[in-house]
């Protein structure tokens, strides 16, 4: 079960996904898709995974979901974000700018 | 938010299983399809794309069982799955599952009924306000024995004690409520002003006493029972402030007691009076210096018990002017203090002890057979739970569905026990003697409470032993699958069977003293002949004053019982031996002729003329009363032989001349010597008894025993005595109808009780020992099978295999009835209070329980032993 998520920088995956829906509905491929598009192939998201991020933040009420029909005719189900997943999009980006921040000057530091 | 959708998406999911999944497969399929498309958008062929995306993503079936497992909703549904495995696992073993569940069911039916019965008299406090506060105070008498106390040494107390804020007294008050159809006898009580306020609980409704009226010739005023006021005046509210005729006089009503009043001091009083006493207790000779009164007390708030003790101990040994005392005042011998609780459940506490030690034992028993037969059970599906491990299945998965099992086991054996509960309480109830606090015995929720944790603990402890004590996954485990039954859990399974022989070894041996004691009291001697005899209680309470009405009234009564067909003696009697009365004079040597300090207490029996000769007591010596005994004749007592040796030693008590009772100038002559008698209990011993006749006693008794002696059926003599004794006076209560047979057996009710719980136990305990020491014999041959095999193949004859199997059964029997035996002397000392002429360390008892269990062991170590016998070598050897 592990090694699924070892592609995605653990405890991370929950603002992808947030931050990726903040610029439309998706749908659950359409969503790893644009992960690995925007990332360069760096992260790959298996659908377990994605789909169990999905239904647990959709429980936490940062998204919403609906069944609609894909461009190429195809009935998918979207997914975008509430209210509550912009303030924790919010949250979490300030939280990992603040960590990642301090983790670059500590690497970088003059010994 | 987020709780709220948790909740309703998890059960939208739950709900509609096949939806949620259906919804789920569409977008596993949809994400696979998607990944395809782009692919075949880029050029790639439909067939190489899917292959791709599978290399890529993984198995669509395997994501699903991921997102499915997430969430509470699939926790439930692991546990439904887990329930349903078990229940279909269950119902494949009726058998198995049927012995456990009763056999839970008893352990915990047996412990919440017992429970329920003990723990108002053991734990719960008294339902007062400040229940430690309340205190009893007790008298002691010459020789050191509790004796009641007298109103003057309440006086004295109150007064004087600064720890007691308030004391009461009370004593028994039997009125006949008249103007109904019948007259009813009440149990009731005469109490002091402060008797209420002391306890702390005030009338439901009305007033209540006017403290004011307590005393000599004060106003009539009565307050009544709840039970009382619903059922002889329909809870009328408007009681108070009317009158009821008691004794055919009028009592105003002053209050209705709260339903939930409990009184301690007489469970059955359904009314209290006031005492009225002279609060001056100026005549040393009047009611007020008699000690026939209960004290209770309430501790002043931040004083304790010792305080109070030390501080009455004091005032008993300073007498001061203020308060002089009669010279028999038993205030000089010191005031015991303890806390009402403990004086109100005293009689009952070595009882109550008896019962939860017996079924502390049971509850043990109990638990060791679940945990052989789940042991037993978990060595014969050692084979499934290897392949379960083997195909999967993780060892936290496997310990969860053996909790289950369990857990289901313990709820159903639960279910089972409560009911048994119910059973139970109500059989204690029906077949006990008067319990104390009988009001505070009953199913309650401490019970139920006590019930579920004792099933769940069972159930949790022995589900998990077994799963702890199997690495089922372990791959030797389905190596070693198909070799019957584990080796490892047979040094458990045999001190678990000895342990059970001990318990049961200690019930049965307990249980063995009792018969004992009780076979040994009654074949006593019991100084009359019972059988044939009906007694009755005729009550006088309502009679006119004046001693000749009163006599005149029993005298005709006795007249018009003696007409009754059928009657072949009738008799009356102030008391009769065993019926629980108690009723005590002072017996003193009056010429000066007696052996050293001889004086005491004896039985007081004023009787009619021809009492001795209808009980069949024996004249020793002189004569019995006669017609001639009469008011004004020269006063004649006759005494029991115990009194006659206390008195004058072996000299002759004829004519000797003894004051009984208060003293007169003219003391009474003793005419004879009878057989004793026992009064206050079988086996009591000759406790001393004078009989005067009624006319000659000091004054007339209002409440007179009729005895009578039938010729044929005597209690078919029962409703034309009563119909006899009300021609002459309708308005007598006639109680307590019963043979001197069933009173004398009702005597013993107590030690009848435990002895019949104790031995329903001890039953219970050898059955279930029994059966575990046939389980563990039965798995012990299994297991050896082999060895048997081989040793038949040898030429080892069948007697000898018979023998070394019934060597095992019998050997584990004997190692437990050792140690039950040494654990029985330990616990002996328990009994005392309850043994008769009968020694805690009986050898016969202790031999006859040994010889019962070794004898239940050899039966039943004997099937295993004939089935080893018939071991088929060859197949024997085969099946390794």
């Amino acid at each position: 079960m592990e090694q699924q998520n070892t592609d995605v920088i653990q405890g991370t995956l929950d603002m992808i996904i947030l931050k990726t829906l903040s610029l439309g509905a998706l749908h659950g491929y359409g969503i790893a898709r644009r992960i690995e598009q925007v990332t360069e192939d760096v992260f790959r998201v298996n659908p377990g995974s994605l789909l169990t991020a999905l239904k647990r933040m959709e429980r936490a009420g940062w998204l919403k979901s609906e069944w609609r029909h894909t461009e190429s005719g195809r009935r998918a189900k979207y997914y975008a974000l509430t209210r509550a997943g912009e303030r924790q999009l919010g949250i979490e980006t300030e939280d990992w700018l603040r960590r990642s921040g301090a983790v670059g000057r500590l690497l970088l530091a003059e010994g | 938010m987020g709780i709220w959708k948790t909740i309703t998406q998890g059960l939208r999911t739950l709900l509609r299983r096949e939806d949620a999944d259906r919804e789920l497969d569409d977008e596993v399929r949809h994400f696979m399809q998607a990944a395809e498309d782009d692919l075949v958008a880029g050029g790639t062929s439909r067939r190489e794309a899917r292959r791709r995306v599978r290399l890529e993503y993984g198995d669509p079936l395997a994501a699903r069982e991921d997102v499915r497992s997430w969430g509470w909703e699939a926790w439930v549904d692991t546990l439904v799955a887990d329930v349903r495995l078990s229940v279909r696992s269950l119902r494949r073993t009726p058998g198995f599952t049927a012995v456990v569940v009763l056999t839970l069911g008893l352990g915990v039916g047996a412990a919440t009924a017992i429970f329920s019965v003990v723990r108002p008299v053991l734990f719960a406090p008294l339902g007062y306000p400040d229940p430690h506060q309340l205190v009893a105070v007790e008298g002691r008498g010459d020789d050191g024995a509790p004796v009641q106390s007298a109103f003057g040494t309440y006086l004295e107390l109150s007064a004087r004690s600064r720890s007691l804020q308030s004391l009461a007294v009370v004593k028994p008050w039997l009125p006949t409520l008249t103007g109904g159809d019948e007259p009813v006898r009440l149990d009731a009580q005469s109490v002091s002003a402060t008797y209420f306020p002391v306890l702390g609980v005030a009338p439901a409704l009305g007033p209540g006493f006017d403290a004011v009226e307590d005393r000599p010739d004060g106003g009539l005023q009565v307050v009544l029972s709840d039970g009382l006021w619903r059922t002889r005046f329909g809870a009328d509210p408007s009681m108070v402030g009317r009158t009821v005729e008691l004794d055919g006089r009028p009592y105003a009503v002053v209050g209705v007691m709260p339903r939930d009043f409990e009184n301690v001091t007489a469970p059955d009083a359904r009314a209290w009076t006031l005492l009225q006493y002279d609060p001056s207790a100026a005549s040393f000779d009047s009611r007020e210096w008699g000690h026939h009164l209960d004290m209770i007390g309430r501790l002043r708030a931040g004083a304790s018990l010792d305080d109070a003790r030390a501080e009455t101990d004091r005032i008993a040994r300073t007498p001061g002017p203020s308060f002089p005392r009669p010279e028999w005042a038993a205030l000089a011998n010191g005031v015991p203090v303890r806390l009402l609780r403990d004086a109100a459940t005293a009689d009952a506490r070595p009882t109550m002890w008896i019962f939860l030690g017996s079924v502390a034992l049971l509850v043990l028993v109990t638990c060791a057979n679940l945990t052989l037969l789940l042991l037993a059970r978990g060595a014969r599906r050692r084979g499934e739970f290897a392949m379960r491990g083997a195909l999967g299945a993780g060892r936290g998965r496997l310990a969860r569905s053996l909790l289950t099992e369990s857990l289901i086991l313990s709820t159903a054996g639960g279910v089972l026990g409560f009911i048994l509960a119910q059973v139970g309480v109500s059989v204690l109830l029906a077949l006990g003697p008067a319990l104390p606090r009988l009001q505070g015995i009953a199913l309650d929720g401490t019970a139920l409470v006590f019930t579920l944790t004792l099933t769940t603990l069972v159930g949790v402890v022995f589900g998990l032993a077994p799963g702890l004590h199997r690495s089922a996954a372990h791959p030797q485990a389905l190596r070693e699958a198909g070799r019957g039954s584990a080796r490892r859990g047979r040094r458990t399974r045999r001190a678990l069977v000895v342990a059970q022989v001990a318990m049961a070894t200690v019930l049965l041996v307990g249980t063995g003293l009792l018969v004992r004691s009780t076979q040994r009291l009654f074949s006593q001697p019991l100084g009359f002949d019972a059988d044939g005899v009906v007694v009755v209680q005729v009550y006088g309470t309502g009679l006119a004053s004046g001693d000749g009405n009163i006599h005149g009234f029993f005298d005709r009564a006795l007249d018009a019982v003696r007409a009754v067909p059928g009657v072949a003696y009738v008799a009356e009697t102030s008391q009769f031996p065993l019926s629980g009365d108690n009723d005590v004079y002072g017996v003193t040597p009056a010429d000066g002729v007696s052996a050293e300090g001889a004086a005491g207490n004896a039985f007081r029996y004023a009787v009619s003329s021809g009492y001795l000769e209808t009980l069949g007591v024996r004249v020793r010596r002189g004569r019995a009363l006669d017609a001639d005994d009469v008011a004004g004749a020269p006063g004649a007592v006759v005494v029991s032989e115990g009194l006659a040796r206390r008195l004058w030693g072996d000299g002759d008590p004829i004519g000797r001349t003894v004051q009984v009772g208060p003293p007169r100038p003219d003391p009474f002559t003793v005419v004879g010597v009878v057989d004793a008698v026992p009064q206050s209990a079988l086996g009591a011993g000759d406790e001393g008894a004078f009989y005067v006749t009624a006319h000659q006693w000091h004054w007339a008794d209002r409440v007179r025993w009729m005895v009578v002696r039938a010729e044929g059926d005597p209690l078919a003599l029962v409703p034309a005595i009563r119909q006899a004794v009300w021609s002459v006076d309708g308005n007598q209560p006639v109680v307590r109808a019963q043979t001197a047979r069933a009173l004398v057996a009702a005597s013993e009710g107590r030690r009848r009780f435990v002895l019949l719980v104790m031995s329903a136990f001890a039953a219970a305990a050898t059955a279930l020992a029994v059966l575990g020491l046939y389980g563990v014999v039965s798995g012990m041959v299994l297991e050896r099978t082999p060895e048997m095999g081989v040793r038949a193949a040898l030429g080892a004859p069948r007697e000898s295999i018979v023998g070394m199997v019934l060597r095992q059964g019998v050997g584990l029997t004997a190692v437990g009835v050792g140690v039950g035996a040494l654990g029985a002397m330990a616990a002996g000392g328990t009994l005392a209070t309850l043994l008769f002429q009968v020694s805690p360390a009986d050898p016969v008892t202790y031999v006859a329980v040994a010889a019962l269990l070794l004898l239940a062991a050899g039966a039943a170590s004997f099937g295993p032993a004939a089935r080893a016998a018939r071991v088929d070598p060859v197949r024997a050897v085969k099946t390794d």
